[in-house]
C-alpha cells in the first residue's frame, strides 16, 4: 500500500510539472482561441536566457528579473509584429503564425546563447524526503509549491480584476470587444507577458530537471494530452489534467508495465487523451461551444 | 432641431472605398444632440459602412468626423467608445460564451477607475466600484426587461433576446451617441414594436442621441425625427421624415419600389 501511495504521489507531483506547461497554453488559448505552438520555444528561450545570465555571474534574482523583462519585450514584439497585423483573422491563421514564431524564438535563443547543454541548479536538492514513511521528492514538492503560488496569482488576476472579463470578451469576439472600448493590444500584451512568466517558471523547473537544452522546447508534447483531458480553456482543467496524466502514467508504468512491456509512460497519456476525445471532446473543464444551427 | 447648439455628430465629405470599389461617396450630414436619426436606403447603399466609419471600424479615405466637439480624420473603435459612442452590430457581436450579466458588465468596462492592483487585492476604490458596476448593470437589465435571463449564456437565447442584450450592453456604457445597426432585423411585428419602444424610451429618459439603420419604413417614420437616405453610396435625402417621404428622388430610389 505504501508503495502504491508513493507511486501515486510521485506521479501527482510529476503531473504538476505537466500542468505548468499546460497553463501557458491555456492563457493564450483563453485570450485568442489559438493554440500557441510557440509556448515550448518560449520555455526554452526563458530558461536559456536565465541560465546564460547566471553563468556570466549575474545573481539569481537579477537574472530572474532581466529574463522576465526579456519575456515582456517578447510579448510586446509579438503583439506589434504578429497579432496586430492579423487582428480579426481566423484562428488557423494565428496558429500558423505561432508556428513560425516558435522557430524564430528557438533560433533566436540559440543564436544568442549557443546550443550547448547547460546545467541549472536552483539550490534545491533532489533527494527523497521521508514524510511519515512515504518517500517524496523534495524537488517535486518545491515545484508543486511554485505551481500552486502561480495558479493563485493567476486566479486573482483573472477573476478579481477587469482584465479577466476583458480577456474573455476579447477571446469571444474581438470586434465587439473593440466596440465596448477594450484595447485589444493591451490585453494581448498582458496575456503574452503572463504566458512569458509561466514559461520562465516552467523553464526553470524543467531546466533544473532535464538540463537547459534544445529538447526543453519539446515539453510542449507533454502538455498536449493534459490540455485534451483538462480542456483548453481552463486553468483548473490544466491542473487536474496534469495530475491525471502524471498519476496515471506512473501507475500504468509500475503496474501494467511488467505485463505488456515497459515504456508505457511515454505513450499512455496519449491513449488516455484519445479516449477523452471520444467521450468528452472539450475535456473535463473546457467550454462547450454553443452553435445555433 | 435647435439651431443654437452645435450638432453632436457631424460628417463632412466622407468617402470610403474598398480596393477601388466605392462604398460611400462624399457624404455629409449632421446629427443634432438628442435626436433619433435614421439611415435608410436599399441594400448595399452604404448604410452599415457609414456606421462603421462613424465608430472607426472602417477608416474613410476622405472626409472628417466631428464628434462632441472633437474633429478627427479617422475614428478608432476604442477611442470612439472612450468618447461616448456605443453600438450594436447588424449580425450581433455578443460574447456568446458569457452570461447576459457579464455581457452587460463588459459594456461598463470603460467606467472603471480603479487600478488592476486595487481590483486584485480588493482594496481602495475597487470594492465600491464593483458594487456600482453591478448596480448599474442591473439597472440596464431591468430597463430592457431581461432580468429573467441574467444568468443565461447569451448563445443559448433566441435571436430577438440577443438583440436586446446587445442593446443593453451598449446602453450600459452610458453613451452620448448610440449607433444601432438594424436593431429590429429578423424580428416579428410584436418584437419590433417592443424594440422601438425601448429605443424611444432610451432617447427620452437618458437623452441619448441615436443613429439607427432600419429597413422597416413604418418603424423609421414612427420613431425618428431625422432621416438620411442613401443610395449607391450617395446621400439622396436628408431631413424630417415627412419631407423625406415627399422627396421625389427618394421615392424613386427607395420607397418607389414599395408603392
Amino acid at each position: 500500500m505504501d508503495f502504491f501511495l508513493e507511486v501515486l504521489i510521485g506521479g501527482l507531483l510529476a503531473g504538476v510539472m505537466y500542468s505548468l506547461v499546460a497553463i501557458g497554453f491555456v492563457l493564450i488559448y483563453k485570450a485568442s482561441g489559438v493554440f500557441n505552438f510557440a509556448q515550448g520555444a518560449m520555455v526554452l528561450f526563458a530558461a536559456l536566457t536565465f541560465v546564460s545570465l547566471g553563468e556570466r555571474g549575474v545573481p539569481f534574482w537579477i537574472a530572474f528579473l532581466v529574463t522576465l523583462g526579456t519575456m515582456l519585450l517578447l510579448a510586446l514584439a509579438v503583439e506589434r509584429l504578429v497579432l496586430r497585423p492579423l487582428v480579426n483573422r481566423a484562428p488557423i491563421t494565428l496558429f500558423m503564425a505561432t508556428l513560425g514564431l516558435a522557430y524564430i524564438t528557438e533560433g533566436a535563443a540559440q543564436a544568442l546563447w549557443g546550443a550547448q547543454v547547460h546545467g541549472l541548479d536552483l539550490g534545491i536538492e533532489d533527494v527523497p524526503l521521508d514524510l511519515g514513511g512515504l518517500l517524496v521528492s523534495q524537488f517535486d514538492l518545491f515545484a508543486a509549491g511554485m505551481a500552486a503560488t502561480l495558479v493563485l496569482l493567476l486566479s486573482v488576476l483573472f477573476n478579481k480584476t477587469r482584465i479577466g472579463l476583458s480577456l474573455r470578451a476579447v477571446a469571444d469576439d474581438t470586434l465587439a470587444a473593440q466596440a465596448v472600448g477594450i484595447r485589444l493590444s493591451r490585453i494581448w500584451v498582458v496575456v503574452w507577458a503572463v504566458a512569458g512568466l509561466v514559461a520562465l517558471i516552467t523553464g526553470l523547473l524543467w531546466g533544473a530537471r532535464l538540463g537547459v537544452q534544445f529538447s526543453l522546447s519539446l515539453v510542449v508534447l507533454k502538455a498536449l494530452p493534459v490540455l485534451i483531458i483538462g480542456g483548453f480553456s481552463s486553468v483548473g482543467g490544466a491542473i487536474v489534467g496534469g495530475l491525471i496524466v502524471g498519476a496515471s502514467e506512473k501507475l500504468a508504468e509500475i503496474y501494467a508495465g511488467p505485463l505488456i512491456g515497459s515504456g508505457i509512460e511515454n505513450w499512455f497519456p496519449y491513449v488516455l487523451a484519445m479516449l477523452f476525445l471520444l467521450a468528452r471532446p472539450t475535456g473535463l473543464f473546457g467550454e462547450r461551444s454553443i452553435d445555433r444551427v | 432641431m435647435s439651431l443654437s447648439s452645435p450638432p453632436l455628430l457631424e460628417l463632412s465629405h466622407i468617402s470610403l472605398s474598398f480596393k477601388g470599389v466605392k462604398a460611400i461617396t462624399d457624404i455629409s450630414f449632421a446629427v443634432a444632440r438628442g435626436e433619433i436619426c435614421a439611415l435608410i436606403g436599399p441594400n448595399g447603399a452604404g448604410k452599415s459602412s457609414l456606421l462603421n466609419v462613424i465608430n472607426g471600424v472602417y477608416q474613410a479615405q476622405e472626409g472628417q468626423i466631428r464628434f462632441d466637439g472633437e474633429a478627427r480624420r479617422h475614428m478608432r473603435p476604442h477611442h470612439a467608445a472612450e468618447r461616448g459612442m456605443a453600438r450594436t452590430f447588424q449580425n450581433l457581436a455578443l460574447f456568446k460564451g458569457m452570461t447576459v450579466l457579464d455581457n452587460v458588465l463588459t459594456g461598463r468596462n470603460l467606467k472603471r477607475r480603479s487600478s488592476w492592483i486595487e481590483q486584485a487585492l480588493g482594496v481602495g476604490r475597487a470594492p465600491q466600484e464593483d458594487d456600482e458596476q453591478r448596480r448599474r448593470a442591473e439597472e440596464v437589465i431591468e430597463f430592457l426587461n431581461i432580468q429573467s435571463w441574467r444568468q443565461s449564456l447569451v448563445g443559448t437565447l433566441p435571436y430577438g433576446l440577443q438583440k436586446r442584450v446587445e442593446l443593453a450592453r451598449a446602453l450600459a456604457a452610458e453613451p452620448t451617441l448610440l449607433l444601432l445597426d438594424e436593431p429590429m432585423a429578423g424580428m416579428n411585428a410584436a418584437e419590433k414594436k417592443e424594440m422601438s419602444r425601448f429605443i424611444v424610451d432610451i432617447n427620452r429618459e437618458f437623452g441619448t442621441t441615436v443613429v439607427l439603420i432600419e429597413h422597416d419604413i413604418g418603424v423609421v417614420m414612427g420613431i425618428s425625427s431625422h432621416v438620411v437616405v442613401l443610395d449607391y453610396g450617395r446621400k439622396i435625402g436628408d431631413g424630417p421624415p415627412d419631407a423625406v417621404r415627399a422627396n421625389p428622388e427618394v421615392v424613386a430610389a427607395y420607397l418607389g419600389t414599395r408603392h
